[in-house]
C-alpha cells in the first residue's frame, strides 16, 4: 500500500462524447504521458495534477463505453479497469463517472449500472454552458440525493470549469471508504440487471430532477438536415476532404521552405567553421542533411493533424461515417471504419489502435488491414519531394494548384486500392453473419483551442521526438555506411561507390531495375523500413556524400526519368516497409499471420504497381 | 421524414443477440418514444433515429428488431 496515502487514484469514466478528454485536459493540462507508439498505449490516458490539499491526483482518462456489458476491445478496457481487473492496475481509489448534462436520458443508466458496482464515486454533470444554453434545469441536489453519491457541475472547456470538481475529489478520504471494499480486491459485476429496469428507474430520476424545453439542440436539427442530406451532404463530404489535401500543400509551404532554408544554412555555416573531415563530412551530409529535409515536414504534419482533431471535436466524423455506411459496406467494411482510416492519413498507428472501437472483430481486421493504405504523413516528404520535382507549379481550371491535384490523386490512389482490398477480403472471408453499425451521432460543438493545442502539441512532440532519435539515429549509421570503406587510390567515381552502402544498393539493384530504381534509392528503402519519412533524409544523405552539392529536389529533377519518379511514386502508395505499423498489428491483433499477410500483400501490390508504372511510362516516352 | 412512433419491444434475432442487448441499453425499451430523422444517401441505409435525447444511425437490419406502433394523429 506504499503511496496510495500521498497519491489519490481516480479514473474518469462515462459515455462516449460525455468530454471525459476535455475535462482530463482540464484537470491535468500538458502533464500527460503522451501516447508514445513505441510502448505505451493510447488505451489508459494517464496525467496527475496536485490537488489544493498538496495531494497527487493520479487520473486515468479511460475510453467511452455504453456498458459494462462490453462490445468492444475499448469498452473491455474501460470494464476491467473499474472492475480492478485489468492486469498491473488496481481499481481506482474513486471513480469519476462523467455525464453529459444536456444527454441524460441515455449517460445516466451506464451512471446506474456503475453505482451497482459498489464502488466509491462522484458524479461530474458535463457541459453544464451547454444546458444552460438550451433552457435545461437541473435539480442537482435532488439528483445527488436519489443518486446518493456526489454530483458536481462542471464545464470542461472553460479555465476553472472543473473547480467545484477538484475541491469534491480533494473532499474524498480513500480510507473511509476502504472500509467498504477491501483494497486491491476484485470487484464483482453484479448480475446484469434488465434494461427496462435501470432505464425506468432514470425516467422517474429525470421526471423529478430536470426540466428541459425540448429533447435535442435546435442547432443539431438544422445542421443535420443539410449536412446528412442524400446530395448537398456527400458534396460538403467531398469538398472538405478535397480542402485538406489542398490546405496540407499549400498553406504549408512557406514554413516548409523556411525551415528548410534554415537548417541548411546553418549545417553550411558550420560546415566553413569546421576543418575539412569525417566530422565535418558527418554533420553536414549526415545530420544536417538528412534531419533538415524531414523536419521541414513538420508544418505539414500538425495542418494535417489540426484539421483531424477540428473534425473529430466538432462531432463532423460520425456524420461522415453515416453518410459512407452504404458504401462502405459494399466494399466490406462499416461506416465506423472511416474514423480510424482518417487518422491513418496522418500514421497508421493511431489509425490501427483506433479501430478498437469498432465491435465487430471482422471489420476490425478489415480496417487495420487497409489502414497502412490510407497515405500516412510519413509519406508526405517522399510524394512532396517527387511532385516539387517533377509537377510544374500551375494552376489549372482557374482554381486548383496542380501539384494539389497530383497529390489528391496519389491519395485516392490509396483509399481505391484499400477499397478493392476490403471488398477481395470480404469475398474470401467464410462467416458472412451479420455486422453492427449502431453508432451515436453527438451533438454538434465548437472544437476548443486548448484541446486541439495540446493534441498539436503531442503530435508535434513525437515527430520531433522520432526526428531526434530513430531518424537521426539511422541518417548516422547510414553516413557511417555510405562513407567507409573508404575509397582507394586513384579511384575515378565519388566516395559512396566504393562504401557498403553502395554496395547494398547496387545488390538491392538487381531486383529493384525492372521497376525503374537507381541504386541510391534502393540504399534509401533500407533505412526507410524504420520510418517512411527517412527514406528522404537517406536520398540526401547519400547524395550529399555522392559529391552533390546542390539541394535534393534539383538533383533529383535534373538526374531521374519521370519514369523512375512515377515509379517511385507508386510504390509509395503502398509502401509496405514500415516496422512500427506492422509491429501495432501484431500487438492489435496477437497474431503473426496478420503481420504475414499485411506485408505480403503489400509489397506484392507495392512491385506489381510501380512495375506496371516504370514500364507503361517508359513505353510512352517518360 | 420526422416520423414519431412509440417502442413496443426489441426483438432478439437468436440466443445472446448481441445487437438487441446494445439496443437495449441505447433506451430501445417500451414506451420510449423515437423517431426517425434521417436515411442515409444510399438505398436509404443507414437509418438516423432519435431515441431519448440522442440519436443512433441503425443499419436497417439492426432497426428491424425494434417494433413500434406507430402514433395515431392527435
Amino acid at each position: 500500500m506504499n503511496g496510495t496515502a500521498a497519491t489519490l487514484r481516480i479514473a474518469l469514466v462515462g459515455n462516449p462524447n460525455c468530454g471525459k478528454t476535455a475535462l482530463f485536459n482540464l484537470l491535468t493540462g500538458t502533464r500527460q504521458k503522451v501516447a508514445n507508439y513505441a510502448g505505451v498505449t493510447i488505451e489508459r490516458k494517464e496525467g496527475h495534477y496536485l490537488a489544493p490539499s498538496g495531494r497527487n491526483v493520479r487520473v486515468l482518462d479511460l475510453p467511452g463505453a455504453y456498458s459494462l456489458a462490453a462490445n468492444s476491445p475499448d469498452e473491455a478496457i474501460t470494464r476491467d479497469v473499474v472492475t480492478g481487473r485489468y492486469p498491473g492496475e488496481a481499481a481506482p481509489d474513486l471513480i469519476v463517472c462523467v455525464a453529459d448534462a444536456t444527454n441524460l436520458r441515455l449517460h445516466l443508466r451506464f451512471v446506474l449500472e456503475i453505482a451497482r458496482l459498489g464502488r466509491p464515486m462522484l458524479l461530474a454533470l458535463n457541459m453544464m454552458d451547454a444546458a444552460k444554453r438550451r433552457g435545461i434545469h437541473i435539480d442537482v441536489a435532488a439528483l445527488a440525493a436519489r443518486l446518493g453519491m456526489p454530483v458536481v457541475e462542471t464545464i470542461a472547456v472553460k479555465r476553472g470549469g472543473a473547480a467545484g470538481l477538484i475541491a469534491q475529489i480533494d473532499a474524498f478520504e480513500p480510507l473511509a471508504a476502504l472500509g467498504a471494499v477491501v483494497a486491491g480486491g476484485n470487484v464483482h459485476i453484479p448480475q446484469a440487471p434488465s434494461a427496462p429496469d435501470l432505464h425506468a428507474q432514470v425516467r422517474v430520476m429525470l421526471a423529478e430532477t430536470v426540466t428541459m424545453p425540448r429533447r435535442t439542440a435546435a442547432i443539431d436539427d438544422t445542421l443535420d438536415r443539410i449536412v446528412l442530406h442524400p446530395v448537398f451532404g456527400l458534396a460538403i463530404l467531398a469538398a472538405i476532404m478535397f480542402l485538406i489535401f489542398q490546405a496540407v500543400f499549400s498553406w504549408a509551404t512557406p514554413l516548409h521552405d523556411g525551415i528548410d532554408a534554415g537548417i541548411q544554412a546553418a549545417g553550411a555555416w558550420l560546415g566553413s567553421a569546421l576543418p575539412d573531415g569525417a566530422l565535418r563530412s558527418l554533420l553536414v551530409d549526415g545530420v544536417f542533411a538528412g534531419l533538415g529535409t524531414v523536419l521541414a515536414f513538420l508544418p505539414q504534419i500538425l495542418i494535417l493533424f489540426l484539421f483531424i482533431f477540428v473534425l473529430e471535436e466538432s462531432g463532423y466524423l460520425p456524420r461522415a461515417a453515416f453518410l459512407l455506411d452504404r458504401m462502405m459496406l459494399a466494399a466490406g467494411l462499416t461506416g465506423r471504419s472511416f474514423i480510424p482510416l482518417l487518422s491513418s492519413f496522418a500514421c497508421a498507428i493511431p489509425g490501427i489502435m483506433a479501430t478498437r472501437s469498432i465491435p465487430d472483430p471482422r471489420d476490425r481486421l478489415t480496417t487495420i488491414l487497409i489502414a497502412p493504405l490510407m497515405t500516412c504523413s510519413a509519406r508526405l516528404p517522399v510524394y512532396a519531394l517527387l511532385i516539387a520535382a517533377f509537377v510544374p507549379q500551375r494552376t489549372v481550371a482557374g482554381i486548383f494548384n496542380l501539384q494539389g491535384v497530383v497529390l489528391f490523386t496519389l491519395y485516392l490512389a490509396g483509399i481505391v486500392s484499400a477499397l478493392l482490398v476490403a471488398w477481395t477480403i470480404k469475398r474470401l472471408r467464410r462467416d458472412k453473419s451479420e455486422h453492427a453499425l449502431m453508432m451515436e451521432l453527438p451533438s454538434y460543438r465548437v472544437p476548443h483551442p486548448r484541446d486541439i493545442a495540446i493534441g498539436l502539441y503531442e503530435r508535434g512532440m513525437i515527430f520531433i521526438q522520432r526526428v531526434g532519435g530513430i531518424i537521426l539515429a539511422l541518417t548516422v549509421l547510414l553516413w557511417f555506411l555510405s562513407s567507409f570503406p573508404a575509397p582507394p587510390v586513384g579511384a575515378s567515381e565519388p566516395a559512396i561507390h566504393y562504401s557498403l552502402a553502395g554496395m547494398i544498393g547496387k545488390a538491392l539493384h538487381v531486383v529493384f531495375a525492372p521497376i525503374g530504381f537507381n541504386w541510391q534509392i534502393c540504399i534509401a528503402l533500407v533505412p526507410g523500413l524504420a520510418a517512411r519519412e527517412v527514406a528522404v533524409s537517406s536520398l540526401a544523405t547519400v547524395y550529399a556524400l555522392g559529391g552533390n552539392e546542390d539541394g535534393l529536389q534539383a538533383i533529383v529533377a535534373a538526374q531521374w526519368s519521370l519514369a523512375t519518379a512515377l515509379s517511385l511514386l507508386a510504390w509509395y502508395v503502398f509502401a509496405p516497409m514500415c516496422i512500427s505499423t506492422l509491429a501495432t498489428v501484431k500487438r492489435e491483433t496477437r497474431s503473426w499471420r496478420n503481420v504475414v499477410v499485411l506485408a505480403g500483400y503489400l509489397f506484392g501490390l507495392a512491385y506489381f504497381a510501380s512495375l506496371a508504372t516504370y514500364q507503361i511510362a517508359k513505353a510512352l516516352g517518360a | 421524414m420526422g416520423v414519431s412512433a412509440t417502442v413496443f419491444e426489441v426483438n432478439d434475432t437468436g440466443p445472446k443477440d448481441a445487437i438487441a442487448q446494445r439496443l437495449r441499453d441505447f433506451g430501445f425499451v417500451a414506451g420510449e418514444p423515437v423517431r426517425l430523422v434521417a436515411r442515409g444517401p444510399l438505398g436509404a441505409d443507414p437509418l438516423l433515429v432519435q431515441i431519448g435525447y440522442t440519436r443512433f444511425a441503425l443499419r436497417r437490419a439492426e432497426a428491424a428488431r425494434v417494433t413500434v406502433s406507430l402514433e395515431t394523429s392527435p
